[in-house]
C-alpha cells in the first residue's frame, strides 16, 4: 500500500486513475477543478482509457454522464457549488434511470454573494435528487469514500447515483498522508461494470426515459425510494468488506469518545478533524465530551443517530449551511424530527456556523462545548438555533 | 403489455421494453389528415423520414402507398417537406370534420 502525499483534489483524482471510468464528463469549477484537470493529465498521458468528454457546461456534464452510464460504462464527474445547481436539472434523472453514476463533489457555498470558499449549502441543495451522498473528514477519506462509493452505487439493490464530498480548500487543497491502494489491488475490488437495461444492448432493446404521466409516475417513484432503503446495509457491507480487506473501518456515522459523553458535538466533514481536537483537551480535563460524526447523509441514518445520542444531556448540531426556512439548518432539522418518537434523547441546540468558509477554530468549538455543558447542568437549551460566529 | 403493472412487478430503473409506442394509438387526436396522391408522388421518403410517428406506409418494393390513420396525428409535417408542391401536391391536408 502506497503512502503519499495528496491534496484531497489529487486523492480523489488519483481514486479515479485507479478506477479508470470508461467515461468522465466534466467541466471546471472551483475548487473542483483540479479533481478533473488532473484526471484529463492521466487521459492525455495514457495512464486511463478513459472517454474524457470535455463539455461546454455542467448541464452538459451530468447530461452526458447519463447518457453514456445508459449505454453501460462506469461514468464518473467532479464539479462545486453553481455547477452542481447547474447540474441539477439532470440529477434527479440519474436516480430515476438508476444510473450508478459517482461524483467528487466538492463542497463550496453557493453564490451570492459569490464566493468560492467551503460551506455545505451546494451539496444540501441537491440533498432531496435521489443521490446518495458521503462526507469525507479528510483526505484519506476522500479517496476511500470515491472506491466504496463505486461498490455501493453499482450493487444490483442499489443501482442510484452518488456523491462524496470533501470541504472546498479545507480538504480539497491542503496536502496530508495517505494510504492508498495498489492500481492491481482496486482493479481487483471493484471488478467488472455490470451492465444492466443497456440502451445498447440490441437483443433486449429497452426504451429509458419515456414520458410517464399519473398512471405510472408514481410506480416509478418507488424504486428509487426503496433502492435508497436498500443502500443503508449496502453502505455498511462494503464497508465492513473495505475494512477487512485494508483495515480502515467505515459506518453510517462515526462515534467519538461517545460512548460515556454527556455532551456532544454532530457535524459533517471537515469540522469533526477540529472538534476531535477540542474533545481530548476536554477529556483530559475531565469533561465527558463526544462526537458523532454524520458520515452518510443521504440515506439519512436517523436510528444510528438516535441510538447514538440517546444517552447524551445536550448536543450541539452543527449545520454548515441554512436552508431559510427558520428551522436551523439541513442536517438539524432532519435530525431533530428523528428525535421526535425517541423517548432518552439530548437536549439539541444548532448551531449554523462557517457560512462562506468562516473559519470554525478550536476555540470556537470549546465555547460550542461550554454552551454544551451549561444547558445539560441546567436542562435548558438557551437559544434553539445559533447563527454562529456571524457579526452583528 | 400487462396494464396496471404494480412498482414491483415494472422492469428496472425506469426501463420499458423497446416499441410500445405501437400499442399507443395517437390517431384520434388528429383535426386534419393528410390525404396522400399516389399519382403526384415522386418516392423522395422526405415525408417517410419526417413524420415523427411512423405512421408512412411504405409496401414490399418500399414505395410509399399511402398513411397508417392510425397513428397519424395530423401534425401535417409530410405535408410541408413533400418537394412536390406547389402544382401537383402529393400530400395535401384536409380537415377531419367538414
Ligand atoms: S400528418 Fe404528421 S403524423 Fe400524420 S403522416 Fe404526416 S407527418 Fe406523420
Ligand atoms: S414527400 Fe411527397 S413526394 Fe416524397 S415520398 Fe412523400 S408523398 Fe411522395
Amino acid at each position: 500500500m502506497p503512502i503519499l502525499a495528496k491534496t484531497g483534489n489529487e486523492a480523489m483524482a488519483e481514486a479515479m486513475r485507479q478506477i479508470n471510468p470508461d467515461v468522465v464528463a466534466a467541466y471546471p469549477i472551483t475548487p473542483a477543478t483540479e479533481v478533473v484537470m488532473i484526471f484529463s493529465g492521466f487521459v492525455a498521458d495514457g495512464l486511463v482509457d478513459t472517454e474524457f468528454v470535455a463539455v461546454e457546461s455542467e448541464h452538459s456534464a451530468m447530461s452526458a454522464c447519463v447518457g453514456a452510464a445508459a449505454a453501460g460504462c462506469r461514468v464518473m464527474t467532479g464539479t462545486s457549488s453553481q455547477g452542481l445547481q447547474l447540474m441539477s436539472e439532470i440529477l434527479p434523472i440519474a436516480s430515476a434511470l438508476r444510473q450508478p453514476i459517482v461524483l467528487c463533489e466538492v463542497n463550496r457555498a453557493l453564490s451570492g454573494p459569490i464566493n468560492i470558499h467551503c460551506d455545505h449549502s451546494d451539496t444540501m441543495a441537491v440533498r432531496d435528487f435521489g443521490w446518495i451522498q458521503i462526507f469525507s473528514e479528510n483526505a484519506q477519506e476522500a479517496y476511500d469514500n470515491i472506491l466504496q462509493l463505486i461498490k455501493i452505487t453499482e450493487n444490483e439493490s442499489v443501482r442510484l447515483p452518488g456523491m462524496a464530498t470533501t470541504d472546498g480548500f479545507i480538504i480539497s487543497h491542503c496536502m496530508e498522508k495517505i494510504e492508498a491502494l495498489d492500481d492491481n489491488e482496486v482493479k481487483e475490488y471493484l471488478g467488472e461494470h455490470k451492465k444492466m437495461n443497456s440502451v445498447l444492448d440490441l437483443d433486449k432493446p429497452v426504451t429509458l426515459g419515456a414520458l410517464d404521466l399519473q398512471d405510472y409516475y408514481f410506480e416509478h417513484k418507488m424504486p428509487i425510494i426503496e433502492a435508497m432503503k436498500n443502500s443503508k446495509d449496502v453502505i455498511l457491507k462494503v464497508a465492513k468488506d473495505f475494512a477487512k480487506r485494508y483495515g480502515r473501518e467505515y459506518g453510517l456515522i462515526e462515534e467519538y469518545k461517545l460512548a460515556d459523553a454527556e455532551i456532544a458535538l454532530v457535524a459533517l466533514g471537515s469540522t469533526c478533524g477540529t472538534a476531535r481536537v477540542v474533545i481530548d483537551e476536554l477529556r483530559e480535563k475531565g469533561v465527558k465530551a463526544g462526537l458523532l460524526k454524520i458520515r452518510v447523509f443521504r440515506p439519512f441514518p436517523a436510528e444510528e443517530i438516535v441510538k447514538a445520542l440517546s444517552k447524551v444531556k445536550a448536543a450541539a448540531i452543527m449545520d454548515r449551511s441554512d436552508m431559510y426556512s427558520n428551522q436551523g439548518g439541513p442536517l438539524f432539522s432532519e435530525l431533530r424530527s428523528a428525535m421526535y418518537e425517541a423517548k432518552d434523547k439530548p437536549l439539541l441546540t444548532n448551531y449554523v456556523y462557517g457560512l462562506g468558509g468562516r473559519e470554525i477554530s478550536l476555540e470556537d468549538i470549546q465555547k460550542i462545548f461550554a454552551e454544551q455543558k451549561e444547558a445539560a447542568a441546567s436542562g435548558k437549551v438557551k437559544q434553539l438555533i445559533q447563527h454562529f460566529g456571524v457579526r452583528e | 403489455m400487462k396494464k396496471n403493472m404494480g412498482y414491483k412487478e415494472l422492469m428496472h430503473g425506469d426501463a420499458l421494453p423497446a416499441g410500445t409506442a405501437a400499442e399507443f394509438q395517437t390517431g384520434d387526436w388528429r383535426s386534419e389528415r393528410p390525404v396522400f396522391h399516389k399519382d403526384k408522388c415522386i418516392n423522395c421518403y422526405f415525408c417517410w423520414i419526417y413524420c415523427p410517428d411512423s405512421a408512412i406506409i411504405l409496401d414490399e418494393e418500399k414505395k410509399v402507398v399511402g398513411i397508417d390513420y392510425r397513428y397519424c396525428k395530423g401534425c401535417g409535417i409530410c405535408n410541408t417537406e413533400c418537394p412536390t408542391k406547389p402544382d401537383k401536391r402529393a400530400i395535401t391536408m384536409e380537415p377531419e370534420r367538414k
